[in-house]
């Protein structure tokens, strides 16, 4: 039997507040442990929490940006379970009303487009951290705790199990950062823990639409680990089947390591998690003309920028998705052209030498040591003929590496693509003599001959003579 | 659901049950007694099964609050040391808690 | 002359006359300890000397020719589950046996600013969790006017003080009746201030949708002065009214000409004590007799709000209570790993009715009995709620009996459950609907046992009750007697 994957996924998202969700103490990441804490946090007798309005309005523009429903009647509940880095020994998070409901997000894999529905986008405290005294939870006789991440402010973003491939599954995240980046509401640092995903598998035969029995996999933090827990899921669960055998509901850790998932033995009854209307914190109503507001204030999303760099700016459909796949680098392209330069040339040379640039450096486009500035500066050079486009890698190594404007660059280094006539012709004169064949091949029809001889005419002006210039000299000299 | 004693009877197995939730270990022997006390409280408190409340909106507040919120301002923390002055184990600036089963 | 027996108005205003100094007074209250609390037992922590240094402050102060304010220099106690900056707070559970709590409660902030004498900390009821102060985890406490009594329960710590004259006030705090029952059992006013109106900011949960702090005190002109200091909008708790507060002994007049009374005819139950249903029905008259119109009501729901309370109630309860799990402070029982260290700890440090009512609340919020347990109880809340609602269209305040007996024998109901929650049937249903009540002295039962009359008042409607429990109050004289104790009289 052939079976297809059934694929959801859980993002949370942390929020990029000052304070925490329910008090004042800083959310800064990498403090010393349990300097960040307070009563609130640490859930001592008789505390209450009061809700970060930050938050909330995060959370809606997450909403929005998502194509969700803004519920104008929302509120909190308690989540209830029992585990040393939640004080409280409940979650305080949103059941039945969360903020946001019905969203949808476009992806593109491979050309074709899909829409993966969410269910729901809901807030919620993240709980503290542990730092075990082996290796491994498992192998650790006692654990530390540290509670200076509890009570940082998540949201955490439910979809409907609309993905089929570990792949769609990537590219759904990777939308998701880049749509909350977008609307500046996360950091979206994965390393760090503001991203990541509980996955949701399950198999059906293919032609069926009953669920087959799912296996959740949590806390998944990079892209990579999504595509290859899932991978490795799916092939678990078809050999199961295939071999005649029955999947259990169940938790599974992803071993990064190993590459593979395991199943982690559970308590049913201790997963029943009582959730009731957290009676410490009050409704949160939210006006349609709020509502109204929030939507005008968002910035321009992946989307509708691809769209403008399609339409406007006549890039593919394929260059315009990768730049607008990050806010940053779509703010660079933005950036580099807005004095004029070439668009499609831009484009070509962010995906091209500087993307290998930052690659081979591993730094981010917000660290390039060419900022989009001089690269337009660059580009606009190219285009004006000052350069070759032979001449600008050149030019790009130089930037690289010295701080200075393109312009000066090319004039200390003395790069300036020699366009006179007159010095040209004397090398291409030079060149028709000393190389007969090509001619004599050029003559006889074979026009591409003529290739071979602006080959030379370049390497002779060493790469400094405008190639269109000896082209047109080249053509003026042998048709006559 | 329908409360009616009959289908509502609590059993060992529920106290059990419960007991996992409530992180309580209830001793054997009274465990009978946690059940014929769970079933009269139920059978007590089956009188709500009377009173019509489909139409009726639960209350979990009395007070019609809404929108209380705090600014996005950082306040002092309690500072590590009163953090953990009331910790029954620490180490190292951490609340230490004994082996942690994966669940 | 002794002091500990007069109330803390008579007292500030022997304070601002110099006639006594605050030293003077603490030591007498000290030395009214020392005569009567191995009888009583009102206290889990003393702080003596604290509250002697605090006196010689106010002293210094008033010697300074500086005005002080009401609670200045007045010896009081506060309810054990009130957090108290380094000072221990265990809610009468050996789980916090030792937990010093790093911040003050608002409503303790708001005391100390008004630089009164703290005693200490009153014995209570497990987490607040009784009607007779039995369920502490460390000692009973006895009824002052007579000691194989309960006090009530669970301010009873609080109630008893306050009657045998081992603190001129205190702070009580009550999800179903826990001020009002004791203040009513040991012949003392108390009052459960609008939900809302006095900052939950430190007082540890029981029932969050329920609880309330308020005083307990000698008499009505007391209680008003006491609401003035600790009413007001907390923006530490969510739940607090954001309205001014008005002061509260303008009410204290004695005049109640027009005002509409409301008697409901559910709250006199079967199986009522026949001295409590005719003290308070005499004490109905004597209102009547001071010019209010006594207009018979209905609150229908009323049979269902036992039921209604002691299913919200435990589900509340059984949430605010997972966080004592020996991890991060209270008590800690190990265990092979740190489910069973969980497990010991709360089994253990627990009492049995706290235990009881977690059980309870786990089970109405667990899967498959949430919507007939714990959703019924919320939408039957709403009806009694509404049954307030709509008789206060017609009247301004209601009165009925505080508890339906005087108090108990210690001893008497800890075998049965059920019956013990029947106590609370006068009591809980302001709790359900947020409203203020006030409970002050109305008679002796035939064994000189006190009885309390109850006024209800409209959310917010804490002025009209203050004045119609002063009218009531001045008009006869049950609220001057005391406890007698062995200890003496002035």
């Amino acid at each position: 039997m052939k079976y297809e994957a059934v694929i959801g996924l859980e993002i949370h998202s942390e929020l990029k507040t000052k304070t925490k969700i329910f008090c004042g103490c800083a959310t800064t990441f990498g403090a010393e442990q349990n300097t960040h804490v307070c009563p609130v946090c640490l859930g001592l007798p008789g505390v209450l929490p009061v809700i970060n309005k930050r938050v909330v309005e995060f959370a809606i523009r997450a909403g929005l940006a998502l194509n969700c429903t803004i519920n104008k009647f929302s509120k909190f509940d308690r989540k209830n379970y029992y585990y040393p880095d939640l004080p409280k020994n409940f979650q305080t998070s949103q059941y039945d009303l969360p903020i946001a409901e019905k969203g949808y997000v476009d992806i593109d894999v491979d050309g074709q487009k899909k829409r993966i529905r969410i269910t729901r986008i809901h807030m919620e405290e993240d709980a503290g951290k542990l730092v075990h005294s082996g290796n491994t939870i498992k192998d650790s006789a006692t654990s530390n705790v540290d509670y200076n991440r509890t009570g940082v402010p998540l949201i955490e973003i439910v979809s409907e199990p609309d993905m089929a491939t570990p792949q769609e599954a990537r590219v759904y995240m990777e939308k998701v950062k880049s749509i909350l980046e977008y609307i500046d509401v996360s950091n979206c640092r994965m390393e760090e823990g503001n991203l990541r995903a509980d996955l949701n598998v399950s198999l059906r035969p293919v032609g069926t639409t009953a669920l087959g029995t799912k296996a959740e996999m949590k806390n998944i933090n990079s892209f990579k680990a999504v595509e290859d827990a899932l991978a490795y899921e799916i092939q678990r669960q078809q050999e199961v089947l295939e071999d005649g055998g029955h999947l259990v509901q169940e938790t599974r850790t992803w071993d990064p390591d190993k590459g593979i998932t395991l199943s982690m033995r559970t308590k049913e009854a201790a997963h029943d998690y009582r959730y009731m209307p957290e009676p410490d914190l009050v409704p949160i109503v939210t006006t349609d003309e709020e509502i109204a507001a929030y939507r005008k204030a968002l910035p321009e999303l992946p989307d509708a920028r691809r769209q403008r760099l399609e339409t406007e700016d006549g890039l593919s459909s394929y260059d315009a998705g990768i730049i607008t796949g990050s806010r940053e680098l779509a703010e660079y392209f933005d950036a580099a052209i807005v004095d004029g330069a070439d668009a499609k040339l831009t484009a070509n040379w962010m995906m091209g030498d500087l993307a290998k640039n930052l690659n081979a450096e591993g730094k981010t486009i917000q660290d390039s040591p060419v900022d989009a500035k001089r690269l337009g500066q660059m580009i606009m050079l190219i285009s004006k003929g000052t350069i070759s486009s032979k001449i600008a890698k050149k030019v790009f190594v130089e930037m690289w590496t010295s701080p200075d404007a393109p312009e000066k660059i090319v004039k200390d280094k003395g790069l300036v693509q020699i366009t006179d006539t007159k010095a040209i012709e004397g090398i291409v004169d030079a060149v028709i003599a000393a190389n007969p064949k090509p001619v004599a091949d050029y003559k006889g029809g074979n026009t591409k001959a003529i290739g071979a001889l602006v080959g030379q005419v370049m390497k002779q002006s060493k790469g400094k003579a405008n190639p269109g210039v000896v082209n047109q000299l080249l053509k003026a000299k042998l048709d006559t | 659901m329908v409360m009616d004693g009959e289908s509502m009877k609590v059993t060992k197995k529920d106290v059990e049950d419960v007991a996992v939730l409530s992180r309580l270990a209830i001793p054997e022997e009274e465990k009978e007694q946690y059940t014929e006390q769970l079933n009269a409280f139920l059978e007590y408190v089956d009188n709500l099964s009377a009173v019509p409340t489909d139409d009726i909106k639960p209350t979990a507040h009395v007070l019609q609050l809404s929108n209380v919120f705090r600014e996005d301002v950082v306040k002092p923390s309690l500072g590590r040391e009163l953090a953990l002055s009331n910790a029954p184990l620490k180490e190292d600036g951490y609340f230490k808690v004994p082996k942690i089963l994966e669940d | 002359m002794r002091l500990f027996d007069k109330p803390a108005h008579v007292l500030h205003d022997m304070l601002v006359n110099k006639e006594i100094t605050a030293t003077e007074l603490t030591k007498d209250v000290i030395a009214r300890i020392d005569e009567v609390e191995g009888d009583v037992m009102a206290y889990l922590t003393q702080t003596r000397e604290a509250a002697l240094a605090q006196a010689a402050a106010v002293d210094e102060k008033i010697a300074g020719g500086k005005v002080i304010s009401f609670l200045e220099g007045i010896p009081g106690a506060v309810k054990d589950n009130i957090c108290t900056k380094g000072i221990k707070t265990t809610c009468a559970s050996k789980i916090l046996e030792n937990f010093v709590p790093p911040y003050d409660a608002t409503v303790i902030e708001k005391i100390n600013a008004a630089k009164p004498v703290i005693l200490g900390k009153t014995n209570m009821d497990e987490f607040a969790m009784g009607g007779s102060t039995e369920n502490s985890a460390y000692h009973l406490t006895h009824n002052p006017w007579n000691t194989d009594c309960v006090p009530g329960g669970s301010s009873g710590g609080s109630a008893a003080a306050v009657a045998a004259g081992t603190a001129i006030w205190a702070i009580g705090s009550d999800t179903g009746g826990s001020i009002r029952q004791p203040a009513s059992f040991c012949g003392v006013v108390g009052m459960k201030p609008t939900y809302g109106r006095v900052s939950r900011y430190g007082l540890v949960a029981f029932a969050s949708s329920l609880d309330q702090i308020g005083p307990l005190a000698r008499d009505v002109t007391d209680c008003a002065n006491i609401l003035n200091i600790i009413a007001g909008h907390d923006a530490q708790d969510s739940t607090s009214i954001d309205a001014s507060v008005p002061d509260y002994t303008k009410a204290l007049v004695a005049d109640i000409k027009g005002l509409k009374i409301g008697l409901p005819r559910e709250y006199f139950v079967k199986g009522m004590d026949a001295d409590v249903e005719k003290a308070v029905r005499t004490a109905v008259k004597q209102m009547e007799s001071l010019g209010a119109e006594i207009v018979e009501i209905s609150l229908p729901h009323t049979e269902y709000a036992i039921s209604t309370y002691y299913l919200i109630a435990p589900a509340e309860a059984a949430t605010n209570l997972e966080r004592y799990d020996g991890v991060s402070y209270g008590e800690r029982v190990d265990g092979a790993d740190i489910v069973e260290m969980m497990t010991n700890t709360r089994s253990r440090k627990f009492g049995k009715e706290v235990k009881r009512r977690i059980m309870i609340g786990n089970y109405a919020l667990s899967a498959g009995y949430y919507d007939a347990y714990y959703l019924k109880s919320l939408r039957v809340r709403t009806l009694i709620k509404q049954d307030f609602d709509k008789a206060f269209e017609k009247v301004d305040a209601i009165v009925a009996p505080t508890a339906p007996t005087p108090a108990f024998k210690i001893g008497e109901m800890v075998s049965d459950p059920l019956k013990m929650y029947l106590q609370d049937v006068c009591t809980v249903p302001l709790n359900l609907a947020g409203l203020p009540g006030i409970s002050l002295p109305c008679g002796f039962s035939n064994k000189h046992m006190p009885i309390g009359l109850q006024i209800i008042g409209k959310p917010l409607g804490e002025e009209t009750i203050l004045r119609a429990a002063y009218t009531y109050e001045q008009s006869q004289g049950f609220y001057k007697e005391m406890a007698e104790l062995g200890g003496k009289k002035a």
